[in-house]
């Protein structure tokens, strides 16, 4: 038994179906773990309504807090500070924890001990059960930082639950954008899968996650959802990918009847199996495995 | 007032709502308005904005270099990094920075008792200035393509802002960090959703941070006409001030394909839009 095989369904711009298409294909994969790596607003669980049997806190970060008691207030961590996090407010030194990178260089320079380093645990990360397979997601504590952490421990569980399972593949949400989460996802997977739109935007977002993914030399397909709203963009994103050398998988068409199945919880391909929509993204998996 | 425009869910309508919103105040009710795309990962603001003119600044950090020479590996550096970056092998004289990895915050070469660690400009993103008949109206930050600190670059750009009038703030989608540094700053946040479970979902998540910010706020409905119950019962419930309710057609999803403002696209949308804006300032602003 080798080594699953890791997809990351990414977009670059959020809102273009990559929870809808994953979901899609977590029931045509048959034997995958699945993971939700959006932890900022992980939204896989909501349709294929996993039943979690154990969590667990994750800590992502840290901050520095100043003990004023023995704060003398002598200037040296706000003058250090890169990140303008320790602000002079009520006669003393506080905190800024939303600009607070937990560096802990505060610490090192206070000449009276009097900064603290405190972790964060306010994330979570739930194990659970599926009626597609095991799931493992993340969701992210009320302002918490650092998802790339989370999303790599994330990532971590599914690769055991996989070994234990023996399942072929690990099937992931990712999340939009090209940051810190992103290349967290991205790192040391088999296959990025890239749900993009016809629209100025989609296209734009899709051509940073292509360079951005080339870094990791990862291979990257490209699905192009709601491809009919704009045939022209279509074409252009079609012809532009051709000269990168890049495979459209797919072209899915604009149809409210994936709002509809996402009302009623099911995926696409279970609300309507013999839709265009479901058909079509069955012909992508098969093309894909 | 600094308006931040926020989702959670992607793909809701920020850019759309935060550009219909620039575009009312500034054509239409003839109001000194600057936007900022703070949306360093993906800005996409700048389709819908022309301008006859971009400056653009990069957004640098420091990163360490380790000289190899005067190094003693000691491992003070590496015990010091918060963020796992430094790569330190004794035995084979090995030293070395993981740039990737590194957030800049100089703390391995305040530690180093050699003095064996410079620093090095790196650049993780630009931050631009459109200009248009003089007037400094759109700033966009953008990250660099392989670089993690999106936060970093987006608190830059905000430092651009100016600081008198109104300023508004397309933010990056979710509830982490990246947001925060928008939000944050902000003195009131507009919360885009669409009514789905998705985004009721996401809606809730950004709600509750930002009413640990302690920020007024509002929510908009964009894509509206499915009527999802549990959305419209969560902002009743909750209390929570709907700010206006932007239809759902599908011409407005192809003009937005095309790079069309769409109040500029509709004119009908103007008044919901003055609308939004009424209630975001209370009738104060126009």
């Amino acid at each position: 038994m080798g080594k699953p095989f890791e997809i990351v369904v990414l977009s670059g711009k959020g809102g273009t179906g990559k929870t809808s298409i994953t979901a899609a294909f977590a029931l045509l994969a048959e034997n995958a773990v699945i993971t939700d790596c959006d932890v900022d607003a992980a939204d896989l669980h909501l349709i294929l309504s996993p039943v979690v049997y154990k969590s667990e806190n994750f800590a992502s970060g840290s901050k520095a807090v100043i003990d004023r008691e023995r704060c003398t207030a002598c200037g040296f961590c706000p003058e250090l500070c890169r990140f303008e996090a320790i602000e002079f407010k009520n006669n003393g030194y506080y905190v800024d924890e939303y600009a607070c990178e937990g560096c802990g260089l505060c610490k090192e320079v206070c000449p009276v001990g009097a900064v603290n380093i405190l972790k964060y645990e306010n994330n979570r990360i739930y194990f659970s059960n599926s009626r597609f397979g095991p799931m493992v997601y993340g969701k992210l504590g009320i302002a918490e930082e650092n998802s790339g952490r989370l999303v790599s421990r994330i990532r971590q569980y599914a690769q055991e639950t996989a070994k234990k399972t023996r399942a072929r593949y690990i099937l992931t949400d990712g999340p939009p954008g090209i940051g810190c989460p992103v290349i967290s996802s991205v790192t040391g997977s088999d296959l990025v899968i890239a749900v993009t739109e016809p629209t100025r935007s989609g296209w734009h977002d899709l051509q940073r996650l292509i360079e951005m993914t080339g870094r990791f030399k990862t291979p990257v397909l490209v699905i192009i959802n709601k491809y009919d709203l704009n045939k022209d963009m279509t074409i252009t994103i079609e012809n532009n990918l051709k000269g990168k050398g890049i495979k459209v998988s797919g072209k899915i068409p604009y149809d409210e009847t994936m709002i509809r199945s996402l009302l009623e919880g099911k995926t696409i391909n279970e609300f309507k199996p013999h839709g265009t929509i479901a058909y079509e993204l069955s012909r992508i998996w098969e093309a894909i495995v | 007032m600094r308006v931040a425009i926020t989702s959670g869910k992607g793909g809701t309508g920020k850019t759309t709502v935060s550009t219909g919103l620039f575009h009312v105040f500034s054509k239409y009710l003839k109001y000194d308005v600057q936007l900022l795309d703070c949306d360093a990962e993906e800005p996409n603001c700048h389709i819908f904005i022309k301008s006859d003119n971009v400056t653009s600044y990069p957004v640098n950090i420091s990163i360490p270099y380790i000289d190899p020479d005067k190094c003693t590996f000691c491992g003070k550096c590496k015990n010091v990094c918060a963020f796992n970056a430094i790569v330190m092998l004794p035995a084979i004289k090995f030293a070395e920075v993981v740039e990737d990895m590194c957030h800049g915050c100089g703390a391995c070469s305040y530690v180093c008792p050699e003095g064996a660690i410079k620093e090095l400009i790196k650049p993780i993103g630009r931050i631009s200035h459109y200009d248009c008949h003089g007037i400094d109206y759109f700033i966009e930050g953008r990250l660099n393509v392989g670089s993690a600190l999106q936060t970093r670059v987006i608190r830059e750009t905000i430092d651009h802002a100016r600081q008198k009038g109104v300023v508004l703030f397309d933010s990056p989608p979710g509830t982490s960090c990246p947001v925060i540094a928008a939000v944050s700053k902000a003195d009131y946040v507009v919360m885009v959703t669409e009514p789905t479970p998705f985004g009721l979902y996401d809606l809730r998540l950004m709600a509750d941070t930002v009413k640990q910010l302690g920020k007024k706020h509002g929510i908009v409905i964009n894509k509206s006409g499915l009527n999802y119950k549990p959305l419209y019962e969560y902002i009743s419930q909750n209390k929570i001030t709907l700010l206006g309710e932007i239809p759902f057609k599908k011409e407005y999803a192809m003009a937005y394909s095309k790079g069309e403002i769409l109040t500029e696209y509709d004119k009908g949308l103007m008044d919901i839009y003055i609308g939004i804006i009424n209630s975001i300032f209370d009738g104060q602003a126009v």
